[in-house]
């Protein structure tokens, strides 16, 4: 039992533990913070791998950026723990979820075991050079074989900023209507 | 040394916790959360066979892959918001029409 191993089996319990109570929650902040606490385990699990680039950018922009974006989202929302509607649903799909997700977890595993993988890892992953993972390594590599690749997330990321905005944008023409007929939504839910 | 089909099992489960997720909650926002975990679970084997492989060739695809999270996320939440602003929840249940 070495050190390394210890670490791993530590921080894939965290991450496994963080992940299936983040699902388990009914409160989304709670739910929030637990996937943060399961993406810090895992950016353990990339830095044992050798990802020192990867492990960073992990724990700066998933769980710094983008979980601080899910929250701002909730509570701007102000969203409460979910509504009790077990009784929508038919019981036949209240069982058939469990059942699908547990078949496709089955069968993940079956893949791996059949694929024998062993041979690979132990060959090849004790001799990892120096650096291997860096920034300067990264880089070398996403800015001559991926650069292409690299230049369309830029637009991507463009496009998905100005979709967001167009998404999310009140119309300010149609201001009053707009609000007109939201308020005659609730009132004939009120009705209803 | 943690050997490469231990980080694949690790990821197994987190993929599968995410198939879970998506199929058990009611909150859009949680499901969201639950495809993250799964595309987390993706970038765990890539950074296990990169290293295995000696090759970093899978760092870029996983870096590539965080950004497309990104704006998805950005995305996602900006129909989140346009739909809890014309149905005032967010409870995928109550989505069953295209129109009401």
């Amino acid at each position: 039992m070495n050190f390394e191993l210890i670490i791993f089996g530590i921080s894939a319990v965290i991450a496994v533990f963080g992940a299936t109570m983040m699902i388990a929650q009914r409160n989304p902040v709670a739910s929030v913070l637990y996937m943060i606490l399961s993406l810090i385990a895992q950016a353990v699990c990339y830095v044992q791998l050798g990802a020192l680039f990867l492990g960073v950018i992990l724990i700066v922009v998933y769980a710094g950026a983008i979980m601080v974006l899910f929250l701002f989202v909730i509570m701007l929302l102000n969203l409460r723990g979910e509504e009790a509607s077990e009784q929508d649903t038919p019981a036949v799909s209240q069982f058939t979820k469990y059942v699908f997700s547990v078949l496709l977890t089955l069968e993940l595993v079956f893949i791996v075991k059949a694929a024998s993988l062993d041979s690979v890892a132990t060959q090849v992953a004790d001799q990892v050079a120096d650096g291997f993972g860096s920034v300067r390594q990264v880089a070398q590599v996403m800015f001559t074989n991926y650069l292409y690749p690299f230049e369309l997330t830029g637009i991507l990321l463009l496009v998905a900023l100005v979709g967001a905005v167009v998404l999310a944008k009140r119309e300010r023409d149609s201001y009053s209507s707009a609000t007109d007929d939201a308020d005659d939504d609730r009132s004939e839910r009120v009705v209803e | 040394m943690v050997p490469t089909s231990a980080y694949l099992i690790l990821a197994i489960i987190l993929f599968g916790i995410g198939t879970v997720g998506v199929l058990i909650t009611r909150n859009m926002i949680v499901l969201f959360m639950s495809i993250e975990i799964m595309l987390n679970a993706a970038n765990m084997v890539l950074i296990a066979f990169s290293k295995a492989l000696n090759l970093v060739d899978g760092h870029v695809i996983v870096f590539l892959v965080l950004t497309i999270a990104a704006a998805e996320a950005a995305v996602g939440l900006a129909m989140i918001v346009m739909v809890y602003r014309n149905r005032e929840t967010v409870n995928v249940d109550r989505f069953s029409l295209m129109k009401w």
